[in-house]
């Protein structure tokens, strides 16, 4: 569905300032009917790949098919094939929302019935019958995102790209969306590419996981995989002396599986607790407990903790990929 | 590839319709565009509250100072009103646009295959069709008054004044694609612009009333070529040369917009 080789945008700026290297020699190939989640910090170029591959940008170097057309030679063919949902609304505040879907449903050459009739059937199956004769700035967050995805949706692509789709939302809105998102798919057969920055959402979500940094794929894999090959699970356990810690650090050691990340940093409800890599929590649960009572270290609470993504991007990285994201 | 997936697809197939594919992806942005002025009339009615104040508190004190001479200051007045309607209404077309681009609408519409010169004509069509939907009504509000109608003539003013309206307005789409995202240029120019362009034109009161150094000014200012012929127009004559400076003026502004306009448009917009 997606294949991209060498991709690269470099901007230029303004007075005599250095170049921008946003995309670095990008490569992905993606088959039809994945969930991909993008994931990488700001700055990372997620959002300029997004912009690539949707012909909104020409990329500097590097090309791509999308939906098995060239976004260079005939980017008329992969606006035809895909929808986009972006970060922004896509959805005007001085148009009726029934107005918009009919508008987007004729820019991809419906008839006037055939677009009103897949309008209707967008707002009847994403719940906004009630909401179609008001402008967005009547709307909710919730709803506003409703109306976003109905908007990439009415011409069916068989590819959609969706640009944090659930950011800014309150928690009940966030899973309603998810829940449209994946009963669409399953009802249309649609290929999913996302970004999102809500590391879980991509864990539990996405069937591949492509993390990007400084314009550059580093990681590439089912969420398990990443997990499994890049971080591995720890136990943490709270001392009762810190006079102990070298010890017990001693003792963790002999405790870590030869793929472990030399670094894990303890959950921050944990701040002063000592992280013990291990290969299985549950199983090596017992048998660290014991070592550390035969060294002598007195543990005063334990607890196995399974990775993360966001532990995989620390692996490689040696940064949180939460940290240089922008508090919303 | 992804062939096992596309069969089963209604996926928009390429146009079968014996309308150009330009054609109607005009008349989709067109339609788009004037849906909201057909809704809610009142937002284009608003922006004749000042012409229309104009015309009726401002317009009888000319009687009173000689303007227009022996065609009657209405004669002379109206087709000013009409001038100052399409200098503020097109010229703050772009405002919509600018806000499209802001939020998400705009980059929504360049992902679709919609035409990118179509997006520009549609959206300087509505700047149109407002523009004369106006411009008829100011006029049937001024017969009472004593203006006199000639038709041959007020059409053509009418379109003149049209064409000039898809220029100045497609010049100020430009601004707001130059704009984004901050869109503070787009505040600036407008708000720089349209006062010197206004007094300028003779619209209010007759630049011959003025010294010279004035109308010297006057001269390069397309809008008072404008106003000129739409007043020689709205008179029922055809002959004065006054006709063909404005057309000509009103040509260049429209080519001017269109041109730059579309290659903007074209090259995409970068937010």
């Amino acid at each position: 569905m997606i294949h991209a080789r060498g991709l690269s945008r470099t901007f230029t700026q303004k007075r005599g300032r250095p170049p921008v290297e946003a995309v670095r020699g990008l490569d992905l190939d993606m088959e039809a009917g994945t969930l991909l989640a993008f994931l990488g910090p700001n700055g990372a170029g997620k959002s300029t790949t997004l912009r690539m591959l949707t012909t909104l940008l020409p990329p500097t170097y590097g090309t791509a098919t999308v939906a098995g057309c060239d976004i260079a030679a005939d980017p008329d063919g992969v606006r035809r094939r895909i929808g986009y949902v972006s970060q922004k609304n896509s959805a005007s505040d001085s148009h009726r929302v029934r107005d918009e879907m009919v508008a987007q449903g004729k820019a991809y050459g419906m008839t006037r019935a055939r677009a009103r009739e897949r309008a209707d059937e967008l707002l009847d199956r994403l719940e906004l019958r009630e909401l179609a004769d008001r402008t967005p700035t009547t709307l909710s967050g919730g709803q506003r995102r409703r109306v976003d995805i109905a908007l990439g949706l009415v011409h069916a692509p068989e590819l959609l790209f969706l640009d944090e789709p659930s950011t800014g939302l309150d928690p009940h809105s966030r899973a309603e969306i998810w829940e449209f998102i994946l009963r669409l798919r399953e009802e249309n057969g649609m290929t999913l590419f996302l970004t999102t920055h809500y590391l879980e959402e991509a864990d539990d979500m996405a069937e591949r996981v492509v993390i990007v940094d400084r314009g550059r794929t580093i990681a590439d894999g089912t969420p398990d995989r990443l997990k499994a090959d890049l971080a591995s699970d720890r136990i943490e356990l709270a001392l009762r002396d810190e006079a102990d810690a070298a010890r017990a650090a001693e003792v963790a050691d002999r405790f870590a599986p030869s793929s472990a990340p030399s670094s894990s940093p303890p959950s921050p409800s944990m701040a002063s607790a000592l992280p013990v890599p291990v290969a299985n929590a549950d199983t090596a649960m017992p048998e660290v407990l014991t070592a550390m009572e035969e060294a002598g270290v007195k543990v005063t609470a334990a607890r196995g903790v399974r990775p993360t993504l966001d532990d995989v991007f620390l692996a490689l990285t040696g940064r949180s990929l939460t940290e240089e994201e922008p508090a919303e | 590839m992804s062939t096992t997936t596309t069969a089963a697809r209604p996926s928009a197939p390429p146009s079968a319709s014996p309308v150009p594919r330009f054609v109607r992806d005009v008349a989709t942005v067109f339609t788009r565009e004037i849906t909201p002025s057909v809704r809610e009339p009142l937002g284009p009615l608003f922006t004749l509250g000042q012409p229309l104040l104009l015309l009726f508190f401002f317009g009888p004190l000319l009687g009173t100072v000689g303007a227009g001479g022996d065609q009657g200051s209405w004669q002379w007045f109206v087709p000013g009103v009409l001038v100052m309607l399409a200098l503020f209404g097109p010229m703050m077309a772009g405002y919509t646009l600018l806000m499209e681009l802001l939020g998400g609408a705009m980059e929504r519409m360049l992902v679709s295959p919609l035409n990118r010169t179509a997006m520009l004509i549609g959206r300087a069509l509505k700047e149109f069709a407002l523009l004369l939907a106006q411009s008829v009504l100011i006029v049937l509000l001024a017969v009472p008054l004593g203006f006199e109608l000639y038709p041959l003539g007020l059409l053509a003013g009418l379109l003149l004044l049209a064409v000039f309206g898809v220029g100045l307005g497609s010049l100020s789409f430009l601004l707001a694609m130059k704009a984004a995202p901050s869109g503070e240029l787009f505040y600036g120019v407008t708000q720089l612009a349209v006062f010197p362009l206004m007094l300028l034109s003779g619209v209010l009161l007759p630049m011959d009333f003025g010294p010279g150094w004035l109308q010297a000014v006057a001269l390069v200012n397309p809008v008072a070529h404008i106003a000129d012929a739409m007043r020689t127009l709205f008179a029922g004559s055809f002959t004065d040369p006054s006709i063909a400076w404005g057309a000509l003026s009103a040509a260049v502004v429209a080519a001017l917009g269109l041109i730059f306009g579309t290659r903007a448009m074209r090259r995409g917009v970068g937010v």
